[in-house]
This record gives C-alpha cells, sequence and structure tokens, in this order.
C-alpha cells in the first residue's frame, strides 16, 4: 500500500510592525509589564470607539504585494462575535467577506529541491486579543490586554503543503520575506508570527481523514513535528478504526511540546457561529491604485529571488547565496561591499571575507551589524590590498581585526604601517639564505629525503621578512636555492 | 413635598422673567457682558435649586454634578472678568443623558450593569458644549441603554413628564426632555436611535433634534446601534438648540464615522414663500388609533404654511411601512454586539455566584440587565445568527439601502418633509409597559430618519383635546440641519406654537 497524500493548509497569525496598535494610539511592543500598553478603545470601555491606524493597512499592503496577492480596491471591516475574557469587546475586528489581500503565493523548494508554490487564499487584517494564563490550579485565570488590538495580518493558504519538510519551509520563506520587507518580526517564540497548520490524508481508495488544525505551536521545528505525529496518528486511526472525514467531525488539537504529541481539544461539529456583520463604527476603505503602485515601487528584491541572482549572475555556491540572503541587512551589506571604484569586486572573494572573517567576529564579539566600525566599503578595499597581491592573505587578516573595531582604511593603514608584500626579488633571496644559514639542520635533512623540513626553512624566510613576503616568490626562490 | 410645593403651577421662578427662562443667546450674552451684573453662577445655581425643588417629583436626574457646574461656571465668570470670551453658551446650565460620559460622573445608562462604574474621560460632545461654556448640572434618566420610549425601562425609576405626572415624558431621552420642560435647564443632551430625542421632546412639548448621521460625534456615548445612534440637543426653541447643535458638531478624530456637513448658521434670507413641504402618504394617521389629533395639528400647520406661500407636496415612500421591522432587526442586532462588552470581567456588575467562565457571563449578564435590553439582545442575536442572517439582518439591511434611496428621492422633489412626531400625546405610566410590540410602534414616525441617517427636528405643535404637547417633525437631506431649525424658528413664528411652561395638572397635586 502506498503512502498517502497529505493535505496541509497554513494559518499564518502576523503581527504587523507598527507604531501603534490597530485601531487605537496605544504603543505595543513585546515583553512590557502587563496591562500598561492599554488605552479606553483596548480596555472596550462603553462609549470608546476605534479609529483605524493606516500604517497597518500600509504594513499589509506591503506584505501582500510582496505574495503577489491582489489588493481589494474596496475592503472594509467586520465584528467577529464571540465571549472570551481577552476579547474586551467582546467581538474583534476583522474581515469576513472583502479581505483586503486575496490570491497570491509563496515559493518553497518541495522535499525533492524543485521549486513549488503555495497559493493563498487570503490575507484580511484584524486586531489582535489580549493573552489569558492559567494558574495550574485552575483557580485563578490572569488578562494581559498588552497585545490587544495590535494589527495582525492573517494569512490563509491552500492546502497545497504536502509534508512537514515544505511546512517549515513554507513558514520561514515568509518569515523571511516579512523580514525582507520590514512589516513584521516573525518571531514565533514571541508571538509575533503564530501558526495553526490544519492536516488531512487522502488513500489511494479515495478516502479521506477528517480535517485536524493544530493550535498552540510555538516554533517553526514544532509545526513540522506535530504534522509528522499527525500523519502518523491520521494513517493509524484509519487503518484501526476506519475513521474518515465521512464518520468523523473536524477537530481542534494542541501541540503538547513536553509529550511531543498532538492532544485533542474540541470537535466542530457545527461550525462556530461568529455572527459576523459589517463594522459599524469604521466606514468601509477604498484603497487608491496610486497608492498600491507607489507601495509596489517601494518593495525591495526578495530573498528567493537575490538567492537565484546571487548563484547565477554573480557565480556564487547555492550555500554562499543561502547564507548571504538569509539576513536583508548582511545581504546588503555584502552587496555595499562588492560595489567597487571601477566596477563590481570579485563575489567569491567578498562572500569568502564576509562568511568568514567577518561572521566570526559577530559571532564572537556578538555584535550586530550596525555596531561595527569597518564599512562596507572598508573591506571592500581590504579585499582589493589582497586580490592586487599588495598584502598577503596573513597581513590581510591581521590588518580586518585592526579595521574592524577602528573603522579605519585598510590601504591608508599598509601605507602607512609599511604592510605590503615584499615581491621584489633581491630581499626576498636574502632572506631565503638567511634562512638557509640559520637552519642547517633543516636543510639537509630535505636534501636527505625529508619534505617536511622544507616548512620550516619557509617560515624562517617570512619571519624575516616580517610577514610580508609574496608567498609564492618565497617558495620559488627556496625552490632554487634548495 | 410635591402636593404642598406643586412646584409646576406656577411659582415665581417659572414666571419666564427669571434669566433661566430667557432664549439661550440672551442669558450667554448676558453672562459675556462684563458690564451685566448676570453671572454664570447665578444660572447654575438658579438652575440646581429648581432640580432640588422639582426632582424629586419628576424623577429627570439620575446624578446631579453640583461641583463639577459651579467649578465650570466660576472658570466662564473669571474668563468674563480677564476679558477672555466663555464661548456662546457660556454659563448656560446643561442636562446631559446618561449614557454620555462627564469624567467623575458615574455612568449608569440607566442599567444595574454598570454599577460602580466612572468614566475617566469625556464623551466629545459633552466637552465640546463645556468648552463653549456650558455647565454640566447632572445626568438624566432613559430607559435603560437607550432602549425604550418611556424611560419606564431605567432600572432605578421612571421619569415623570412634567405636563402630567401620571404620564411618561417618553424615552429614551426622557430625563433631558423632563429636565427642560419642567424649566430646570434651559439645554439637554440626548441621543437618538429610532426616535430617542424627538419623541420625548414631542411628549414634553419641547424642541428636539436629531442631527445627520455623523455630524456630531459618538465618541463617548456608550454605543446602542452604532449605524443609528446619534447625539443631538433638546431646547425650549429652535435657535437655542442651534446654538448647542453648533457647539458640539464637527469631525471628530475619535469617531471615524464624523464628517463635516454644512453650517448650523440661521440663513436671514429663509423664508416659507416658496417653501416645498412634503407630505409623506405612508405617515398618515388617520387609520392609526388616537391619532386624529396629531393628524389634526398637522393639518393646521399645513394651513399656515399654505398661507404663508409654502407648497406641499404629495409623496410614497413605500419602504416607510416596513421601517419599524427594519429597525428592531438592525438596532438589536448592533445592539447583541456593543452589549457583549458587559460582561462583569473588567467594570461594573459583577455576580458573587459564578462557578466558572460560563456562569460568570450568564449570571452577570442576567442580573445587570433588564428585562428589554434581554429581549433586544435575544432578537439581535438571532437576526445575526448563521442560518438566519441572510432572512432577517442582510434582508433587513438591504431594504435599509433601499429606505435611503426613496428618501433621496423625495428630497429631490421638496425641501423638507412634515409629519406628526408620535401618533398621540404622553401615555400613562404603566399603559404600555406590559406590550413592547405597543411599546415600539410610538417610534412608528421617527425610526425612519435614523435608518437612513437624515436629520429630523420635532418642534411643539399644540395640545391634544386633554391639553398634553403634541409634536411636528420636520425631516431634511442629509446636512440641511441648517434649514430645518431656520424653518422651525418660522413656523414658530408663523403658527404661534412653540414651549409652554408646564401647567399644574396630574399627579399628587
Amino acid at each position: 500500500m502506498s503512502a498517502p497524500q497529505v493535505l496541509i493548509g497554513v494559518e499564518v497569525h502576523l503581527q504587523l510592525k507598527t507604531k501603534t496598535k490597530c485601531f487605537s494610539p496605544s504603543r505595543y511592543h513585546y515583553g512590557a509589564e502587563p496591562n500598561t500598553l492599554i488605552d479606553p478603545v483596548v480596555l472596550g470601555l462603553p462609549g470608546a470607539l476605534p479609529v483605524l491606524n493606516r500604517e497597518a493597512v500600509r504594513l499589509a499592503i506591503r506584505t501582500g504585494l510582496a505574495f503577489g496577492c491582489e489588493i481589494a480596491e474596496l475592503t472594509k471591516w467586520d465584528r467577529k462575535n464571540y465571549f472570551y475574557p481577552d476579547l474586551p469587546k467582546g467581538y474583534q475586528i476583522s474581515q469576513f467577506d472583502r479581505p483586503l489581500c486575496t490570491g497570491g503565493g509563496i515559493e518553497i523548494d518541495d522535499d525533492d529541491g524543485n521549486p513549488k508554490t503555495i497559493r493563498l487564499i487570503r490575507a484580511h487584517l484584524e486586531e489582535d486579543t489580549g493573552k489569558s494564563t492559567h494558574d495550574e490550579g485552575g483557580t485563578k485565570s490572569r488578562v494581559d490586554l498588552n497585545r490587544a488590538g495590535a494589527p495582525l495580518l492573517e494569512i490563509v493558504s491552500e492546502p497545497d503543503i504536502a509534508s512537514a519538510g515544505e511546512a517549515e519551509r513554507y513558514l520561514n520563506a515568509l518569515r523571511e520575506i516579512v523580514s525582507y520587507l520590514g512589516t513584521s518580526d516573525g518571531n514565533m517564540e514571541e508571538g509575533n508570527l503564530r501558526c495553526e497548520p490544519n492536516v488531512n490524508l487522502v488513500f489511494e481508495n479515495g478516502d479521506r481523514t477528517a480535517i485536524v488544525e493544530v493550535k498552540n505551536i510555538n516554533s517553526v521545528r514544532n509545526v513540522g513535528k506535530a504534522i509528522e505525529y499527525e500523519i502518523l496518528r491520521q494513517t493509524r486511526i484509519y487503518h484501526d478504526d476506519g475513521r474518515t472525514m465521512a464518520n468523523t467531525p473536524r477537530s481542534t488539537r494542541g501541540w503538547d511540546d513536553t509529550k511531543s504529541a498532538t492532544v485533542h481539544q474540541r470537535f466542530k461539529e457545527s461550525a462556530d457561529d461568529y455572527r459576523y456583520f459589517p463594522e459599524p463604527d469604521l466606514p468601509p476603505l477604498s484603497i487608491a491604485r496610486s497608492w498600491v503602485e507607489a507601495e509596489r515601487a517601494e518593495l525591495p528584491e526578495l530573498p528567493r529571488l537575490r538567492r537565484a541572482r546571487y548563484a547565477e549572475a554573480l557565480g556564487l555556491s547555492p550555500y554562499d547565496a543561502e547564507v548571504l540572503t538569509g539576513d536583508p541587512i548582511l545581504a546588503a551589506w555584502f552587496e555595499q561591499a562588492l560595489a567597487g571604484p571601477s566596477g563590481p569586486r570579485d563575489a567569491k572573494a567578498v562572500a569568502n571575507w564576509v562568511q568568514g572573517e567577518l561572521m566570526r567576529h559577530l559571532n564572537e564579539e556578538k555584535v550586530e551589524l550596525s555596531q561595527l566600525a569597518l564599512t562596507p566599503a572598508g573591506l571592500g578595499e581590504l579585499v582589493d590590498l589582497t586580490t592586487s597581491g599588495i598584502i598577503n592573505a596573513g597581513t590581510a587578516k591581521a590588518l580586518f581585526r585592526d579595521v574592524v573595531r577602528s573603522g579605519e582604511s585598510p590601504a591608508a593603514l599598509v601605507e602607512a604601517r609599511g604592510l605590503a608584500q615584499v615581491s621584489e626579488r633581491g630581499p626576498v633571496e636574502a632572506a631565503v639564505r638567511a634562512a638557509m644559514e640559520a637552519n642547517v639542520q633543516a636543510v639537509e635533512d630535505f636534501r636527505g629525503g625529508n619534505p617536511k623540513a622544507r616548512g620550516r626553512i619557509f617560515g624562517a624566510a617570512m619571519k624575516g621578512l616580517q610577514g610580508k613576503g609574496d608567498p609564492a616568490l618565497v617558495n620559488e626562490v627556496l625552490t632554487e636555492l634548495l | 413635598m410635591l402636593g404642598r410645593m406643586n412646584p409646576l403651577g406656577g411659582m415665581t421662578p417659572f414666571d419666564g422673567d427669571h434669566p433661566l427662562d430667557q432664549p439661550v443667546a440672551t442669558m450667554a450674552a448676558r453672562v459675556r457682558d462684563k458690564d451685566d451684573a448676570l453671572t454664570a453662577v447665578e444660572l447654575v445655581q438658579a438652575s440646581l435649586m429648581r432640580m432640588q425643588m422639582l426632582d424629586p417629583g419628576l424623577g429627570a436626574f439620575l446624578c446631579t454634578t453640583d461641583e463639577l457646574a459651579l467649578a465650570q461656571a466660576e472658570a466662564v465668570d473669571a474668563k468674563v472678568a480677564a476679558g477672555e470670551d466663555p464661548g456662546p453658551l457660556a454659563g448656560v446650565p446643561l442636562a446631559v443623558k446618561d449614557n454620555l460620559a462627564v469624567p467623575g460622573a458615574p455612568l449608569t445608562c440607566g442599567s444595574k450593569i454598570l454599577a460602580g462604574y466612572t468614566p475617566p474621560t469625556w464623551a466629545t460632545s459633552v466637552e465640546r458644549a463645556v468648552s463653549a461654556g456650558a455647565c454640566i448640572v447632572g445626568k438624566t434618566n432613559l430607559d435603560e441603554f437607550a432602549m425604550g420610549s418611556s424611560t419606564e425601562n431605567s432600572a432605578f425609576a421612571p421619569s415623570r413628564n412634567p405636563h402630567d405626572l401620571d404620564r411618561v415624558p417618553g424615552g429614551s431621552s426622557g430625563g433631558s426632555a423632563a429636565a427642560v420642560a419642567a424649566g430646570m435647564v434651559p439645554l439637554a443632551l440626548g441621543s437618538d436611535t429610532g426616535g430617542s430625542i424627538r419623541q420625548p421632546a414631542s411628549l414634553c412639548g419641547i424642541v428636539g433634534l436629531k442631527p445627520t448621521y455623523g455630524r456630531v460625534s459618538r465618541n463617548g456615548l456608550v454605543a446602542f446601534a452604532s449605524s443609528l445612534d446619534q447625539v443631538g440637543p433638546m431646547a425650549r426653541s429652535a435657535d437655542d438648540a442651534r446654538l448647542l447643535l453648533a457647539a458640539i458638531e464637527g469631525v471628530d478624530s475619535h469617531d471615524a464615522t464624523t464628517q463635516t456637513f454644512a453650517s448650523v448658521a440661521a440663513d436671514p434670507s429663509a423664508s416659507l414663500a416658496g417653501l416645498r413641504y412634503g407630505v409623506v402618504q405612508e405617515f398618515a394617521l388617520a387609520d392609526v388609533p388616537g391619532g386624529e389629533d396629531a393628524e389634526a395639528a398637522v393639518a393646521g400647520v399645513r394651513a399656515v404654511l399654505d398661507e404663508a406661500g409654502a407648497t406641499g407636496v404629495e409623496l410614497s415612500l413605500p419602504l416607510v411601512d416596513a421601517s419599524i421591522p427594519i429597525y428592531y432587526i438592525v438596532a438589536p442586532a448592533e445592539a447583541s454586539s456593543n452589549l457583549a462588552r458587559f460582561d462583569g470581567v473588567r467594570y461594573g456588575h459583577r455576580t458573587d455566584g459564578a462557578q466558572d467562565l460560563e456562569s460568570l457571563y450568564a449570571k452577570t449578564r442576567d442580573e445587570g440587565f433588564g428585562e428589554e435590553v434581554k429581549r433586544r439582545i435575544l432578537i439581535g442575536t438571532f437576526a445575526l445568527s448563521a442560518g438566519y442572517a441572510d432572512a432577517y439582518y442582510k434582508k433587513a439591511m438591504a431594504a435599509r439601502t433601499r429606505l435611503r434611496e426613496q428618501f433621496d428621492a423625495a428630497f429631490e422633489r421638496c425641501d423638507l418633509i412634515v409629519s406628526a412626531t408620535t401618533p398621540t400625546a404622553a401615555f400613562k405610566i404603566g399603559e404600555k409597559s406590559g406590550d413592547p410590540l405597543a411599546m415600539y410602534l410610538c417610534d412608528i414616525l421617527t425610526v425612519a430618519a435614523n435608518l437612513a441617517g437624515i436629520p429630523a427636528i420635532s418642534i411643539p405643535c399644540g395640545r391634544d383635546r386633554a391639553g398634553l404637547p403634541l409634536g411636528l417633525q420636520l425631516w431634511g437631506p442629509p446636512g440641511s440641519e441648517g434649514r430645518l431649525l431656520d424653518a422651525a424658528e418660522q413656523m414658530a413664528s408663523a403658527t404661534g406654537l412653540g414651549y409652554e411652561a408646564p401647567r399644574a395638572s396630574g399627579g399628587d397635586a
């Protein structure tokens, strides 16, 4: 029997990075003291009215455009009614029948490494709820309304995702895009990206298992684990009990991290009745095409395209392209370093420096790119000094350690300290001869058939040249004289 | 107390000579005049004194705000002394319906569910009136959450009609109407969702105006039905109402539904001659039991209008007949959502008897809300429910759009529409309280203005055979308040009909 086809759709709630909330003037940021980022609208005080934050709409349009969505010409707000203590008004302002964004898709690699588009159904803007925490004993619940009213883009995919790996790549791709756009932090741990996959299986004979929606997942990796768990669980209950969509209702399960399992929460026998109706406090919003086009013009090159360009136009390895494009700030830094005064520098050489010395420095010193004294142009200069043979690799590395902190011009330092590589025959030959005289034993060993002894003489010659000798020339002279 | 004093029987403060009984423009002008001895504090004290004497018998106020009013009056007087302009409502005592937020004063909405709640911020309309110099003397009684037409749905006590203490003042802004009619204040703020300013104005013999939807900010007005609610002025004359409306109107950054409309200022060239007034067939009261007096009053005004050179235009707006059914789906639907926030979690009443979250909600709301509010929450929840929303809410909204179109078409043929405000004058307390449908029909001549979002004003129009006030209603296209107020003033002078101080009658007098 062949493995069943897996159908996965993903619902993502993405918190947009506005300064203030979606419909009120309170600020929002993660990690503040509970119930400090509030106002009468957030609290649902009697008589308080929502007023749209247009920046939330702008960020939603920008994100939607990056996903290739259609942006509605007329969008409107609806109330989704339900009772819960972290929903102060007893309704959530959302969008029901006229979402801001429809269609579009996100491109990922399938499990065989081939490109595949996960189509989007829609992306709509809504306000976040507060956060409830419940005491262990179950006697007390606490509500923090800081998050309530923060703008969320709810992104709903078609069930085009066929495996746990694809789901993880979908989320990573989405996250990477929004971090390129700067529209969201996209951080699952801080809850500004939340993800609820729904999973079911189709067997060869056409039988389908009931759709299960999994909630409470706090990392991309756990999304994958939850899906893997569901595939196994649904396969087993189908084979053991013959449970299918036809005889089992849809259900919601929660991810239990300690058990690494999904746990049944509730059946959705009748669809939840949220009694949606148009939000009378907010007029419908017409979105001028000129606004949409202005946002489109502002879109940056997106990571997947940039990666392809690095591989094809710049000739970088797929691995290098992946690393350099993984962070939009790093990619921008790299491209600035790449731009030389007379045309682009050698991409491979610049990439090596960025991924080697630069990344090592950032990791070891735990600093951000933006905090560096070294400018991209400074690194470019260093690359030029090595590729043109003015300094050797050892000097370059030593120089990097200085300029990365000081921000001085590498070329100026080479000049001031006389670090330029010694490439003239005369001084090199003198240094080699001196090294041979000082290491008579090594010369004898080498001539007696021990090739390793050569290294000692080479090292001594380089030392005699204060490390500035052109290694190729030193080698050449050494071979001759030996 | 009331029997002994019967203050409505013509005590000296009510002889019309007291500054408080003069037009608002006059009293404000005197307060603003540095050389005039009349002060804002004197006006406020006079108002507070009348409230102290009269209100025990009327129940118009849920609370008085003496300290606030006197502080505001002192600030006005200080400005006058300093040569600054305290504004066009300088020192004018103002009563505020208790579904509008005044910081420091309890906000009850006539409901037990808001027990202990005091708002932190001003309702924009009230704040603007205060900025124009008005002084808030108290919060007035209303039907719970403005749901009703008699104030009998107040969780505290019904208000009484100053013209007959056995009768209702109308509702839901009944407290505001009674306060103005009894002479306790010259101005009051009300709110109108289906007639809640105009119907009590009519029953109490005063002027009440529901503005165009969006002219006055709803910020700080506790929402009943958000797409219908408007705050508006209640006064003894159209010109007094105009002054209050001019102070409170305008775009507000806290209410996204506010818009700028044409000025409400009086047009000196306005005239009844050449005016085209519409008479809507569907507003006829010939078949309504007890509607003859109101019908006759309208006919009387029409005769005066015709004599003044106005022209009557017969109109039919078929969907007006559906306005009560449309209203009683749309308004409860929105109310069911607006009232969800009263859940006992953050403020107001919370039950002592909750075992779990479900019972916290159920018991809090069962204990906190009155019968009529519960009835409307149920109707509204039902009208929005899956499987029913298409037949009820969506159909009602579609009909509402059509009704608005019918009004648009009507106003191409006439400048304003004339009708009665209510089919009958004030009814007895208890007469309709057991019959919700009879109560709903009190709004039959008013709800269409809210559904269409258009302005309408009720002005005094004589009395019925029992001597109780009747109201005439003028309806105009969006933004036409200035014209409606001009016409109201001219009609008052042409007919000689206007506000009259209550005569002693009814009650325990």
